[in-house]
């Protein structure tokens, strides 16, 4: 297969990755703004041997790919922050079970139905803590057409080689713009790693992470949400067992933190450092090549799980400004990892931050003593 | 493959109360799946949560105990990717039609090709004994201690409404009719609806006057109406009386299908 | 360097699909980096419609439209909300049937809208005669590029008539040159 080159919007971009790196199954629900990655699954799906289905909703969506990717095949779902919300307790169950996944959250404004049409970033804590219990996720966020591409690409490899859930969490500026984007033709498929005749469906290798028992390749696993044991058959009464296995399963992604980081470190010995993700991405790119070499840049590809050893490469930093389209919801994950002072600066409503509003953050940052200052745009 | 085999020897006894009728239900499954003789990677059992549920974690074949009220959407995604697959649902019917009761319709609309049993013990067991929508009118559950005052499902009728290529009820007494239903269940092309009226003498039972496992089995003996007796007196102008409810294959059909044997 | 261009107008008269033909030219037949946005929701349905393409010879970081240079309106109401506060050294083209305010910037009157009806038909084609009028006054990309655009969007058997609008644009265009 050879490259392609398009002019597409992000969402459909997304659903080309997805097809890309082998995805064979979607089951989604309509919702604004990520409607077009269901419509371009329908439409491409059928074509390569896949499966689509639109589900009566997001719990279903999201319950169908588990169920799906048990029977052995890479699957994806994509919504918005209300479906979002309903795929929560299948999510959690997804962590449970270790069933790798990708779920495509095109960020609007919320809470509630809120601003359907309008771009935020306000899912990023639910993305990370949303359903019950103690667990760890993968969460991407792009920030340009060609990166929904790759990183839905990037996605499903993630969930595979970590059995997790993996997030790409876009918002509606990324999904819902044209730009040129190669759509590679030579993606390398790794294939999750299956569960040896001689392995215990729930015993974990040396990475945390056990072999996958997919259905009908001879293992009989039975799965359950309950917690269980190395058999994968329930045992809800040992405190050390549940212990066990919450803290094996959070720390086979949060082990691996700094070594899966995916960012951009510019201008590593400036003073003022910005920190974004998606859309404010671009806005933080153009201010940097509007006033060169006088701020560093910490841009997260990945933003959960959060590389926090990445945060002492900026070695001369007397702030960091975090640009968020939310009332600073990972501001305050980088205030958790550094004494540096941190200063927030939200944006709502579905406009990006402008050049003139991240020059404005800059100059109070530059001031700030303050452990976490938020800056009104 | 024998019976035996269909079962997960290491994980049995089961957690099912003494009396029980879900016990009966699983035997009678595994039994059709074995005369139809199911190849065992290529049977797939799938439930959501509640005693039901647990039946999926018995079987010795891949399973998936799901969240409550969503084993179909998860047996959905399983067949579509594996079509080849027979996908067998064990259910409740607080699982089926209170919280997955949106699910419920969808799959029947959908026509899918699952066999979706349903052990309907009028409540739900496991969490003690509360009222469910198939709690009958004036039962005493423990959410309903003045009596349940809304009136029960019909399940069976909401599969047919809904677009079920098969649809049967029968309950734990009628073990050799409901072992037929269920091959035939399995062996027919969409979605398969079997309802299995079900004992629970610890919570049901205890509350309603029927302490005894016996006095639920001969309640289930009196009140079950074969199809062909109820067919012929509503000819004759009399209605089913109140409690009972009518026992049989009530529908087959061979509407389009989805996620059919390739 | 950055172009910035503004096609707006009433839902249904093809405004969006002006600027995605505009952007595909650009991107995949001009050799430009092109972001190409647009508004979505109720202002989308029925009353106005807006979209933006931004092309530049350098990678794009900024992708919404900060001032446009370059204006394609085809309603009243469109003009009010995005040309009336054009820069004087914006380029703007109207179509007359809709718009009946003039801007204090280069001006041309395009109109598409009677001239898709009477020479070609149909009034479809009005957003590719707007096409063919901004590129004669603006050369912001070559007409091979264009062309080739819109006859990759369009349907199957409109391809001549695509490009004859093309044509009577430019041609619109080019009578009112000074």
């Amino acid at each position: 297969m050879t490259d392609k080159t398009e002019f597409l919007n992000g969402n459909t971009a997304c659903a080309e990755g997805a097809i890309a790196a082998g995805c064979r199954f979607f089951a989604g629900y309509p919702i604004t703004p990520s409607t077009e990655v269901a419509e371009r699954m329908a439409a491409r799906l059928p074509k390569v041997g896949g499966t689509f289905i639109q589900m009566e909703d997001e719990l279903a969506s999201m319950a169908a790919i588990i169920g799906g990717a048990w029977a052995g095949a890479r699957t994806m779902t994509a919504t918005s922050g209300p479906g979002f919300s309903l795929m929560m307790e299948n999510i959690g169950y997804a962590a449970m079970t270790e069933t790798p996944c990708v779920v495509v959250n095109v960020q609007r404004g919320g809470p509630s139905t809120g601003q359907p049409t309008m771009a935020a970033q306000g899912d990023m804590i639910q993305a990370r803590f949303g359903s019950h219990g103690d667990y760890s996720i993968i969460a991407l966020a792009p920030s340009s057409v060609q990166e929904m591409f790759d990183l839905t690409v990037k996605a499903f490899d993630l969930a595979d080689r970590f059995r997790t859930p993996v997030f790409l969490m876009a918002d509606e500026t990324i999904g819902h713009m044209r730009e040129k984007v190669i759509l590679r033709g030579d993606v390398e498929i790794i294939p999750r790693r299956e569960l040896g005749s001689d392995e215990l469906p729930c015993k974990p290798d040396a990475n945390g992470v056990p072999g996958f028992g997919t259905f009908g390749n001879g293992h009989g696993v039975h799965i359950t949400g309950l917690t269980h044991d190395e058999r994968g058959y329930p045992a809800t009464d040992s405190a050390a067992l549940h212990e066990n296995l919450v803290r094996r399963q959070v720390g086979k992604i949060e082990n691996f933190r700094n070594e899966i980081a995916d960012v951009d470190i510019v201008n590593p010995d400036a003073e003022v450092i910005f920190i974004s993700y998606g859309a404010p991405t671009r806005a933080v790119q153009q201010l940097l090549a509007d006033y060169p070499g006088v701020y560093g840049h910490f841009n997260l590809r990945i933003v959960w799980p959060f590389p926090d050893a990445k945060l002492a490469e900026f070695r001369a930093a007397k702030a960091f400004v975090v640009p968020e389209m939310n009332l600073g919801q990972i501001a305050r994950e980088v205030r958790m990892h550094t004494n540096v002072p941190v200063v927030t600066a939200p944006k709502l409503g579905g406009a990006l931050h402008s050049v003139d509003e991240l020059k404005h953050a800059a100059d109070v940052a530059a001031t700030a003593t303050g452990t976490f200052t938020e800056v009104l745009l | 493959m024998t019976l035996e085999d269909w079962y997960r020897q290491d994980r049995l006894p089961h957690i099912y109360c003494a009396g029980c009728g879900n016990g009966t239900i699983l035997n009678c499954t595994l039994r059709a799946v074995n005369e139809l003789g199911l190849v065992q990677d290529r049977t797939t059992f799938v439930s959501g949560i509640g005693c039901s549920s647990r039946a999926a974690g018995y079987t010795s074949s891949d399973s998936l105990h799901t969240t409550h009220g969503r084993a179909l959407p998860f047996a959905t995604g399983v067949k579509l990717v594996k079509p080849e697959n027979d996908v067998i649902v064990f259910t409740g019917d607080g699982d089926l039609s209170a919280i997955g009761g949106n699910h419920f319709i969808h799959a029947c609309r959908r026509n899918i090709d699952l066999t979706v049993i349903c052990m309907n013990n009028n409540i739900y067991g496991m969490t003690g004994g509360q009222g469910s929508p198939c709690t009958p009118y004036g039962a005493i559950t423990t959410t309903t201690p003045y009596g349940m005052h809304e009136m029960p499902f019909d399940l069976c009728a909401v599969a047919e409404a809904a677009g079920a290529n098969y649809v049967a009820r029968w309950t734990s007494f009628h073990v050799k009719e409901l072992t037929e239903a269920i091959r035939t269940g399995i062996e027919t092309p969409g979605l398969s609806f079997i309802e299995v009226m079900a004992q629970c003498p610890t919570s049901f039972g205890s509350k309603n006057k029927m302490k005894q496992v016996s006095q639920m089995i001969d309640m289930f003996r009196t009140n079950a109406v074969l199809k062909g007796k109820a067919e012929r007196d509503r000819a004759a102008g009399i209605p089913l009386a109140p409690g009972k409810f009518i026992v049989g294959e009530l529908v087959r059909r061979s509407n389009p299908v989805l996620g059919g044997r390739p | 360097m950055r172009q910035e261009i503004r096609f707006s107008g009433l839902g249904g008269q093809g405004i969006i699909t002006a600027a995605v033909i505009l952007g595909r030219a650009a991107a995949l037949y001009g050799g430009k980096h092109v972001v190409q946005t647009q508004s979505y929701g109720p202002e989308a349905r029925g009353g106005a419609s807006a979209s933006a393409v931004i092309i530049s010879d350098e990678p794009i970081h900024y992708p919404k439209v900060t001032e446009p240079h370059i204006y394609a309106i085809m309603s009243e109401e469109a003009y009010k909300k995005y040309g009336a506060n054009a820069s004087a050294d914006a380029v703007m083209l109207v179509d007359p049937g809709y718009v009946t305010s003039r801007p204090d910037c280069t001006c041309y009157e395009v109109a598409a809208t009677a001239e898709a009806k009477a020479r070609l038909g149909k009034p479809v084609f009005a957003n590719v005669i707007m096409l063919g009028g901004l590129l004669e006054a603006t050369g912001i990309i070559s007409y091979e590029a264009l062309e080739h655009a819109v006859l990759d969007s369009v349907p199957k058997g409109t391809e001549e008539n695509n490009k004859k609008a093309l044509a009577i644009g430019m041609e619109l265009v080019r009578e009112q040159r000074p």
